[in-house]
This record gives C-alpha cells, sequence and structure tokens, in this order.
C-alpha cells in the first residue's frame, strides 16, 4: 500500500518507521524545517517538506495514487482538512485522523472525518480494562456498522451469577458472544451457567449498555427470574 | 441582521465597526482579550457602549460560539489568522448551526478555489493582490511607451 503520513512528531515517525518495516510504501510529511532534518537522516527520502495543508504539498507527495492518509499532527484543525480534502478532493479511500483535544470529536464528526483516534479516549478505554469497577468496558465501536462489543466481569453480587443464558433477559438488539472464564474462551449456549469471575463479551446496538450494566451488574434487577 | 465575526484582528475589526455603524448587531469572537481594544480604534465611545457584543474564546469551543450568538447569527464570517481555522469553524457554521450566509477568508488561493466550488463562500485576499498586481504591472506604463499591454500585442508593437 502507498500511505501518506502527515506529521512527523513522535507518533508519525514511530508508524511511518513501522509501516515501512512491513513493507509499505511511506512518505512522511513536516512543515517544521529542523524536524524534518532530524527525521531525515533515518527516514532518508521518505520524509518531505512542506505544510500538508497546501494543496501542492500533498500532489507533490503523489496524493493522487495514495491508498491511505494518516494525518497526525498535533493541530487538530489540520487533521481534520487534510483528510477532507484527502477523501473528498482526491479520493483517498481510507484516512485516520488523530484528535489531540478530544473536546473537538464531535468536528471531526461533523466532517465525516472518520474515524478518528484520540490517545485520551484510548488511554481511558484502557483504564476502564484494567480497573474492573467500571464494569462495562468497550472494546470495540463498529460506528458504520451501528453496533459495538463490550466486555463485562461478573462480580460475587451480579444478578446473574448461577443463572442459565438461556432463561436471562437480554434486552433486544443484544447477544452474547463469548464467555472467558479461568483464561479459556468458549460460546455460550442456552445451558451455559454463569458464575462469579467470568468476563462475558456482548455485541449490541449502541444505545443497550445502560440495561445490560443493570442486568449484570450487581444485585442484578437481573430479569426478576429469582424474585 | 445579527453578525457573528469570529477574529477580530484587523480585517475583522474593520468589518465589526463598518456593520455596526451601518445598524446591524454585531458580535466579536476572539481568543484574546487584547483584541478588544482594536474594536475601539477610530471610535468615540466604547464598542459594548456603541452596542456591540464581545466574547472571548477561540473559535472552534461551541460554548464560545454559542456565548456569541451563532445560534440567533444570520452572517457568520471566519476572519482569524489561521486557513485552517476559518475552513474548519466555516463549515461548523454552516452544517451544524444553519447560519444562511457564512463567509470564510482563506489567504491559500488552491484552497480557496476548492472550498468555493464545494459550496462554501470564500474571500481570498491572496487572490486579490495577485489579480490586481496582474493589472497594475499590464496596464501601467512601459519604456516604450503606453500600457505593457499582453506579450503578443508588445511584440506585434515592437
Amino acid at each position: 500500500m502507498y500511505i501518506i503520513v502527515v506529521g512527523a512528531g513522535k507518533v508519525g515517525w514511530n508508524l511511518a518507521r513501522e509501516l515501512l518495516e512491513k513493507n509499505h510504501e511511506v512518505t512522511l510529511i513536516e512543515s517544521d524545517r529542523r524536524r524534518y532534518l532530524t527525521v531525515e537522516q533515518e527516514l532518508e527520502h521518505n520524509v518531505s517538506y512542506g505544510d500538508a495543508s497546501e494543496l501542492w504539498v500533498l500532489e507533490r507527495a503523489g496524493i493522487q495514487r495514495a491508498d491511505m492518509v494518516i494525518a497526525v499532527t498535533g493541530d487538530d484543525e489540520d487533521n481534520m482538512l487534510i483528510c477532507q480534502v484527502a477523501r473528498e478532493k482526491y479520493e483517498v479511500e481510507r484516512i485516520i485522523a488523530r484528535i489531540n483535544n478530544p473536546r473537538n470529536k464531535s468536528h471531526f464528526d461533523l466532517l465525516g472525518i472518520k474515524p478518528s483516534v484520540s490517545a485520551t479516549d484510548l488511554i481511558l478505554r484502557l483504564l476502564e480494562h484494567e480497573v474492573p469497577e467500571y464494569g462495562l468496558v468497550h472494546l470495540l465501536d463498529l460506528q458504520e456498522e451501528q453496533l459495538e462489543i463490550i466486555e463485562m466481569l461478573l462480580g460475587k453480587d451480579s444478578g446473574v451469577t448461577g443463572r442459565r443464558v438461556g432463561d436471562l433477559e437480554m434486552p433486544e438488539g443484544s447477544l452474547l458472544i463469548s464467555v472467558l472464564r479461568s483464561g479459556k474462551g468458549f460460546v455460550p449456549v442456552a445451558d451455559t451457567v454463569l458464575e462469579a469471575g467470568d468476563e462475558v463479551l456482548a455485541v449490541l446496538d449502541p444505545g443497550h449498555e445502560e440495561q445490560l450494566k443493570e442486568l449484570f451488574g450487581p444485585g442484578g434487577n437481573g430479569a426478576g427470574a429469582d424474585g | 441582521m445579527f453578525i457573528l465575526i469570529v477574529g477580530c484582528g484587523r480585517v475583522g475589526s474593520s468589518v465589526a465597526r463598518a456593520m455596526l455603524s451601518q445598524g446591524h448587531e454585531v458580535s466579536c469572537l476572539d481568543e484574546d482579550p487584547e483584541s478588544h481594544a482594536r474594536l475601539e480604534v477610530g471610535l468615540d465611545k466604547g464598542w459594548e457602549d456603541l452596542g456591540g457584543q464581545f466574547t472571548v474564546g477561540a473559535g472552534l469551543e461551541t460554548d464560545a460560539l454559542v456565548a456569541a450568538g451563532i445560534e440567533k447569527a444570520d452572517a457568520f464570517i471566519a476572519s482569524t489568522d489561521g486557513d485552517n481555522t476559518n475552513i474548519v469553524i466555516a463549515q461548523i457554521a454552516q452544517r451544524r448551526y444553519e447560519v444562511p450566509n457564512v463567509i470564510a477568508r482563506i489567504l491559500d488561493p488552491l484552497r480557496a478555489e476548492w472550498y468555493e466550488r464545494q459550496g462554501m463562500h470564500t474571500i481570498c485576499p491572496t487572490r486579490v493582490a495577485i489579480d490586481m498586481l496582474e493589472t497594475a504591472v499590464t496596464e501601467g506604463p512601459s519604456r516604450n511607451g503606453g500600457s505593457a499591454g499582453s506579450p503578443a500585442e508588445t511584440g506585434q508593437g515592437g
């Protein structure tokens, strides 16, 4: 693949190096002269000097034949617009934009720039994953498909431990897809009985998180079958 | 008409004063509190005393835009010193807040042209300067008298 990476900061430089190691063709564009000269010592002709907000700089880098453009500068406006022209003017099939300030996320969405990646979000998710009290972890958002996959750790006090999967009143538009127990994963069937300590994965339509949390959470308003 | 101007530099502040003196409601938004002083250049009263509004904040901050009155704006002018900021906030004004008349100042002629074709009303000072310089050169005096004219004409004349 031919990939253009914009912004030779820590993210862009390392990304370009990794992509080159995976045998992709890469052009890294950097607008700061000194930074460019530093990076050029290692990446040589794979780095190009210029402001990628300017169309001719993108054209000189060969954007017309690029399969992917990744904008990871430290400036959200730059990342948004570079991706916007890449997709809408040069019809680049895949774009990825970095979000520096999570509060700008809605602007990326408004301009149709997706996927967009925010380090703050990634770290928050990692935190949710590492700190079980959070209860419910987003593993994957399939925005186009309008689906998400979440993970839940069943505590001793969860309303569903000791119950058959078939008896759970799962909200419509959600499905248990796997159970991880003592290090092993399996696909649950109706007769599977859930245990404390199980990590369950569910796929669901966005917006059902709260219902699932209630069902699987402590005390479990768990579908009333107990009562 | 309610006019919101984001970016209160030389251009933004001059347009703001002119619009206010024509009797429009004018609101300015700028990151730099000091830019308020530029609004009052040549005025004998304070900006607020004359009915103007001034908000400190960045154009990308939704809260600042709302505080500055974007929801009731009839016209929106993006005139910060950054092309990219202007292009982004003009699209926000257009798409999210449905401001009827959105104008963006874009210095880069190539992008101004492309965004214009995408339906954005753009003003490109660089383009204006290029055109004026071209005209000034071709219509100005030359050594053999008369105007420089086009290369073809000059060739025939010589």
